[in-house]
């Protein structure tokens, strides 16, 4: 296992970059610790896989360098990398056995018969296919074969760090979260560095101890699953974390106070500039906006019925805001009035929240 | 137009594809088929498009018999699941191409595309080719093509299963949308609850080749009529215990109580199914109608705005949804709150018998 450093990393897949947006990645310098879990999330077209193939080995970064440990394998091939990767579809030889399947990476690398016989009933108990290890990979459904895909890159006891490449995409939906629990088992039990690379937020959230969230081949914020709920530092993690995604409202600066469309709104952010508008919002959550006879007045537009709560789209002004209410609450059908949590409040100034 | 499904049956060999269904969809109306891969959904559309014909029974278009009519001749568009668009054709001319093919006048031709084209967002990219365009663009391509017909019948088989999961949101809000003032009648195939939740509507439950319920979306996701429907219709999955109801008591296998309240009282005496959903039972301070029960955290999930915390109770799995981040590790002990006015019953044979 190792820690890995990204120093000063860019990258773009044109022969002479010039302009910033001839880069597939920004700016990228990162450090992520030993053991850790590692979620790189974002839309497609962020850099992600990018990233994650500059740590694999499969790209050579335009500038900058890798290291795992204090080594420096910046032009080290993937091959001499130590690294296990698990890709989006399921990597798996068919007219061999399950056990074969497994054993495979082992005894490619010389690893004795009794070792690898060890190693394969170890890995196949964490994914309870203790009881297909005989039958041929063939005959199994597309989780099944991807749960081996799974074991394959977890059997090596002496990787540096296993990546997973968006693993669940060929999952039904109702075996998603088994698998997504399964996964964050075994990094508990097993400690080593992962990275997984997904764009879906649950996925992400449920897996990694730290999510670096990216856009535009920059990493816009690194952080738990709390803080990025809580604390968005940029208005791109504010609309991509949460279903709904955050309201980011224009706001105006007077003496120090945020207004909002003419009303004044209290928010947690305490660096505020004194005046202004330009490029300054307001970010709010739908969870945070509620109805409030003392609030500003809206007209509600739609109430969307999700069975397990109420979205609501109300509009102030020209301004469109959704909230997020319970199943069984009342909507105000005369003179509804909402208003903005202060605490869950915050400050953006050119997409950067202002603490 | 309004589309009826009368004892509709499909055979292939041995295989029963759909079992005799009933199904009246209004005209104009969304309507979504919602089952796990292979129950059928696929089937039903390509029955209802005249892809295939029925073993057994009739399909109806208003008061028309059209079981016999082949596809060309039903006036029906459809949506696949990979994006199907002319390589070497523009944007433009991939949504024009039926009407080229129906022989419009060229004025004709270039007005339906432009309002088309302007309601999908696709206005800036109409010279481009599809290669050029991300993938939520070219789906919206293939979409302006099934609109631009003005088709009375539009059959989207999963149409935004292979999206970013952020742009599936935004569509999801859209879609319905799109539709909704052309009069067309819209059917909707997905495997994700969460998605027919998001698109309101009508809703058919189907599970191996049945329609197990159909009816107002958000309806019958908090009343499903069986077991089964229940199973379709919820992600992650409605909690199922055994109860015995003893005269004024409801008792719980592991030995948790609480009084019958007036809404379940004409049940009589025995075991029942109970079911309920994980947002149903919650983390939390009590509520005036809820029982604590208590269990060993297994796992928990964040999906960004909700927490899903699957939980040990006397040996059963039994799953929480709380809105909002709240962390845990394996093995906590917690105390959920139940709500036990949102409790379902079902008998032996799994139907609904109180809510």
């Amino acid at each position: 296992m190792a820690k890995i450093t990204l120093e000063n990393i860019r990258h773009s897949y044109l022969p002479e970059p010039k302009k910033k947006e001839d880069y597939a990645l920004q700016q990228i310098d990162a450090e992520w610790s030993d053991g850790s879990a590692y979620a790189l999330l974002g839309p497609s077209g962020c850099g992600k896989t990018t990233l994650l193939n500059i740590i694999s080995g499969l790209l050579t970064p335009s500038e900058g360098r890798v290291l795992f440990d204090e080594s420096d394998v910046t032009d080290t091939p993937t091959t001499e990398r130590q690294i296990a990767q698990v890709f989006q579809f399921p990597v798996v030889y068919d007219t061999m056995t399950v056990f074969d399947n497994l054993a495979f990476p082992l005894r490619n690398r010389g690893i004795a018969e009794g070792k690898v016989k060890t190693r394969v009933n170890e890995v196949a108990k964490m994914l309870d296919l203790e009881n297909s290890l005989n039958k041929r990979a063939a005959g199994l459904t597309a989780d099944g074969k991807q749960k081996i895909s799974l074991g394959r890159g977890l059997v090596r006891e002496d990787v540096n760090v296993i990546m997973f490449d968006e693993p669940l995409t060929v999952i039904d939906p109702h075996l998603k979260w088994l698998l997504r629990s399964k996964l964050k088992e075994l990094h508990q039990q097993l400690g080593r560095t992962m990275i997984y690379v997904t764009h879906d937020q649950t996925e992400a959230l449920t897996f990694a101890d730290h999510v670096v969230v990216m856009y535009e081949g920059t990493v816009v914020q690194v952080g738990t699953p709390i803080e990025l709920f809580e604390h968005p530092a940029h208005t791109f993690v504010g609309h991509f974390i949460g279903s709904p995604g955050m309201n980011i409202l224009p706001c105006e600066m007077s003496d120090g106070v945020v207004h909002f469309a003419g009303n004044q709104v209290r928010t947690a952010s305490t660096n505020l500039p004194s005046n202004g508008s330009d490029n300054i919002e307001v970010g709010i959550r739908p969870e945070f906006v509620e109805f409030d006879d003392e609030g500003f007045p809206v007209e509600i537009i739609k109430v969307d019925d999700l069975g397990r709560h109420q979205i609501v789209l109300a509009r102030h002004d020209s301004n469109m805001i959704k909230m997020i209410v319970a199943e069984d609450a009342q909507i105000p059908s005369e003179n509804p009035c909402i208003s903005f949590s202060p605490a869950q409040t915050r400050l953006y100034k050119d997409s950067w929240v202002i603490d | 137009m309004g589309i009826e499904l009368k004892q509709v049956s499909k055979r292939v060999g041995a295989e029963m594809h759909i079992y005799e269904a009933d199904l009246v969809l209004e005209k104009g109306g969304f309507n979504i088929l919602l089952g796990t891969t292979l129950s059928g959904k696929t089937t039903l559309m390509r029955l209802m498009a005249g892809l295939e014909a029925p073993t057994s029974g009739e399909v109806w278009f208003d008061d028309k018999n059209v079981t016999g009519v082949r596809v060309q001749k039903r006036e029906v568009a459809m949506v696949y699941q990979a994006f199907i668009n002319y390589p070497s054709f523009t944007v433009f001319d991939n949504i024009a191409s039926p009407l080229r093919v129906a022989r419009l006048p060229d004025a004709e031709i270039r007005k339906r595309v432009g309002e088309i084209a302007e309601l999908l967002k696709l206005s800036p990219m109409l010279d481009r080719m599809p290669d050029e365009l991300s993938g939520g663009q070219q789906q919206r391509t293939a979409l302006g093509r099934a609109l631009v017909k003005n088709a009375p019948l539009v059959l989207l088989d999963e149409p935004l299963a292979n999206l970013d999961y952020k742009l599936r949101e935004e569509l999801r809000d859209e879609l319905p949308k799109l539709f909704e003032n052309t009069g067309a009648t819209v059917v909707y195939a997905t495997s994700e609850p969460q998605e027919a939740l998001m698109l309101g509507g009508h809703t058919a439950t189907l599970h191996q080749g049945r329609i197990t319920q159909y009816g107002v979306t958000a309806e019958i996701f908090r009343k499903p009529n069986t077991l089964i429907s229940a199973r379709v219709f919820s992600d992650p999955p409605m909690n199922n215990a055994i109860v015995d109801k003893q005269g004024g008591t409801f008792v719980l296998a592991d030995g948790i109580r609480w009084p019958v309240s007036g809404k379940y009282s004409a049940m009589a005496d025995g075991c029942y199914t109970l079911g309920i959903h994980p947002h149903h039972v919650t983390l939390g301070e009590a509520r005036e109608d809820s029982i604590a029960i208590n269990g060993l955290v297994q796992v928990a999930e964040i999906s960004g705005s909700e927490s899903i915390v699957h939980v040990d109770i006397a040996g059963n799995p039994w799953v929480s949804a709380t809105q909002g981040v709240h962390p845990f590790e394996v093995g906590d002990s917690t105390e959920l709150q139940m709500q036990v006015e949102r409790c379902l019953y079902f008998d032996e044979d799994g139907s609904l018998v109180a809510s």
